[in-house]
């Protein structure tokens, strides 16, 4: 039983920012097959393709038959803990500066051994459920959870390290003139954000859902125009320090390709929007975040991208907009670099087409703003690095996985 | 004119005599914008960034690149912009003629009007009021539509609506009496555009740019201190950045005032 974390008080400015120290980072190449399931909320674990049997942790054979086809297969999650441990005075910087820290022997129900990382409520000689999450250097560890439901789950001290819930933090979404951001701000906050401040660009300019905005106790209007490089940074001075999420709703989506549009002025205003607002958004927020990654309750824990899945996959009809959406995925990854040493996690939700005005067309299925803004919660509450949210997405997700040659020829259409 | 009244006015201005009101809005990315259906190309708003300050960059130096639409921030509308003033000679801001930047005005005050109603239009009575008062409008002079608009807010500025934006203007009539009947060499307003905000509904269509380009007259818009106008014997000067073909420009509108 955990009693409930409190509101975190505001901070004494006669005490120094503790910088963030990250857990340990090498790993194998093999055991990125488990970052990989990590970042997607999955559990795997290595299984013999000869004699079926489980492995963990990873390795290059199979500890039965001596077989090398190993393959990462979703795994069955149950397990018992077999023996806990609490180490009080590690020797590694980060976990002696978290420590008492708690971890365990768990036997799993399809046959190995884990050390793992315990959620409080874990009992010795009780069943367990574990994940593979990501801890803050970005690597993946085992996490065991008791089975059942418990009383302030969420609150754990050790759990709160592997996720970036918004829980008594502060949050900005970037464009709050899109339903994506309305819906995003109203989430987040009901998720437990402390403040969610929204952007908004052109205030001179009405939009829908302004005034539902302005009528929510802990929603705060901000000027906001990620493409203007000043606007941003005049905004970042006043509350940069205060930003422990940042959700980039960033909005632009015109169809069209290369041949039916004349000139260059839409691709302008699309990488001007997206690319641009990006780079002035990271650069204005993400030295303070990277600083602020263990700056206690509401320290900076995530910043998250919407993009669309044809990021990934060029989709003609839409084409230009496909490759701005690309050259922000690109910037993510440099980003998640960037900010690794903050413990700081970006997360990339990919959508596919989404029911706004500019997918008009588009037949469905299309992915509803709401769903969106809770798929971000739980990727937050789950410490989760990618995303797929609606059918489509998923969707391209696997036929890139399966041939992506043949995903561009078929939409190629 | 000999030189030396041209230095007299130089030491007017100098002195103060000669009053220097600048009419122009700081350009800058927070200053609304023409706003057309987003499926139309629209105009590129301000951007500043900054190349260096004094910092790595640039130890010693501070600059910055700049972009902005041909219509953003206070702006000259040169023929070319319209369709009707499409084929005159010299319509665009490169080719106009440089004796065009320098003229007098005569300002129309209309701002009690367009205190009680956003949707005013300016009419030919109005104007004939106005000669009442003040003389007949010279030939080749500037009519400058005083509204103080420039003194709202953005949004107010702006005024969008679900139908629309809600800002004063000319009607078709009296647009085409200044040109015809007057000569006017331009219309200047305080608003976003010469034309209301309501003046697509009108017959024709934006009557201002209509009259104006088609005639190979100027348009200037965006303007600000019309208050510290008199109604007649201001000199604007006006001249555009020299772009190739330019249809218009971001500028900075000065007037010169002498003593009455």
């Amino acid at each position: 039983m955990i009693d409930p974390i409190k509101p975190p008080r505001r901070k004494n400015p006669l005490l120094r920012t503790r910088l963030p120290a990250l857990p340990p980072r090498p790993r194998s190449r093999t055991s990125h097959g488990f970052t990989r399931a990590a970042a997607e909320g999955r559990f795997v674990l290595q299984r013999c393709e000869a004699c079926g049997c489980f492995a963990y942790p990873a390795r290059e054979a199979c500890p039965s038959c001596l077989f090398d086809g190993l393959t990462f297969v979703e795994a069955p999650r149950r397990g018992m803990l077999l023996a806990e441990t609490t180490a009080r005075v590690p020797s590694d910087v980060y976990f002696r500066e978290r420590a008492p820290w708690r971890i365990g022997l768990v036997k799993m129900d399809c046959g190995p051994t884990i050390v793992a990382h315990l959620h409080a409520d874990c009992v010795e000689g009780a069943a367990v459920r574990m994940s593979l999450q990501l801890d803050k250097s970005g690597q993946a560890v085992a996490f065991a959870h008791p089975e059942g439901e418990t009383a302030n789950m969420a609150d754990d001290k050790q759990w709160r390290e592997m996720t970036a819930d918004p829980k008594f933090r502060r949050v900005l979404v970037t464009n709050g003139r899109s339903v994506i951001g309305q819906e995003a701000a109203v989430a987040l906050r009901a998720a437990g954000a402390k403040t969610v401040f929204v952007g908004v660009a052109e205030p001179w300019r009405p939009f829908a859902g302004e005034n539902l905005l302005r009528g929510q106790d802990g929603i705060e209007i901000v000027t906001l125009d990620a493409a203007d490089e000043k606007v941003v940074a005049d905004l970042a001075a006043d509350i940069g320090g205060k930003v422990d999420i940042l959700v980039n709703t960033t909005e632009y989506v015109r169809p069209g390709g290369l041949l039916d549009r004349r000139g260059t002025s839409i691709a302008r205003d699309e990488i001007d929007q997206a690319y641009l607002g990006f780079i002035n958004l990271a650069q204005a927020f993400g030295p303070a975040m990277r600083m602020r990654g263990a700056d206690g309750i509401n320290s900076s824990a995530a910043w998250v991208n919407i993009l669309s899945v044809y990021a990934l996959a060029n989709w003609p009809a839409f084409g230009a907009y496909s490759a701005s959406q690309a050259a922000c995925l690109s910037l993510s990854h440099s980003l998640r670099a960037e900010l690794r040493p903050g413990g700081v996690r970006v997360m990339n939700l990919f959508t596919g087409p989404v029911d706004t005005e500019w997918f008009q067309t588009v037949p469905p299925p299309k992915v509803a703003p709401r769903a969106i803004a809770q798929a971000i919660v739980s990727g937050l509450k789950g410490g989760l690095e990618e995303m797929y949210v609606g059918d489509v997405a998923e969707e391209i997700r696997q036929r890139l996985a399966a041939n992506p040659k043949a995903l561009e020829r078929e939409l190629d259409r | 004119m000999q030189s030396k009244n041209l230095l007299e006015l130089a030491s007017a201005i100098s002195s103060g005599a000669v009053r220097v009101v600048d009419l122009t809005f700081t350009l800058s990315p927070d200053f609304p914008v023409i706003v057309l259906p987003p499926e139309f190309g629209q105009a590129a708003p301000v951007r500043i960034q900054e190349i260096s300050r004094y910092d790595g960059r640039g130890p010693a130096w501070y600059w910055n690149n700049v972009t902005f639409g041909e219509h953003t921030g206070t702006h000259f509308d040169a023929p070319i912009h319209w369709f009707t003033g499409k084929d005159l000679p010299n319509n665009a801001v490169d080719t106009m003629p440089s004796k065009d930047m320098i003229a007098p005005a005569c300002v129309i005050d209309c701002s009690a009007q367009a205190a009680q109603d956003p949707d005013f239009v300016l009419t030919v009575p109005d104007v004939e009021a106005w000669e009442t008062k003040h003389g007949r409008i010279p030939d080749r002079h500037w009519v400058l539509l005083r509204t103080d608009w420039s003194k709202k807010g953005w949004r107010d500025y702006a005024n969008l609506r679900d139908d629309g934006a809600h800002t004063p203007g000319p009607n078709p009539a009296v647009m085409k009496w200044l040109v015809e009947e007057r000569g006017v060499i331009g219309f200047g307003t305080e608003t976003i555009g010469t034309d209301a905000g309501q003046a697509g509904h009108f017959d024709p269509p934006y009557p201002a740019h209509h009259f104006l380009h088609g005639a190979g007259r100027y348009g200037l818009q965006c303007l600000c201190n019309l208050d510290q106008l008199p109604a007649t014997g201001a000199v604007i000067v006006a001249s555009p950045l020299k772009i190739k073909n330019g249809s218009g420009s971001p500028l900075r509108v000065i007037a010169l005032v002498g003593s009455t």
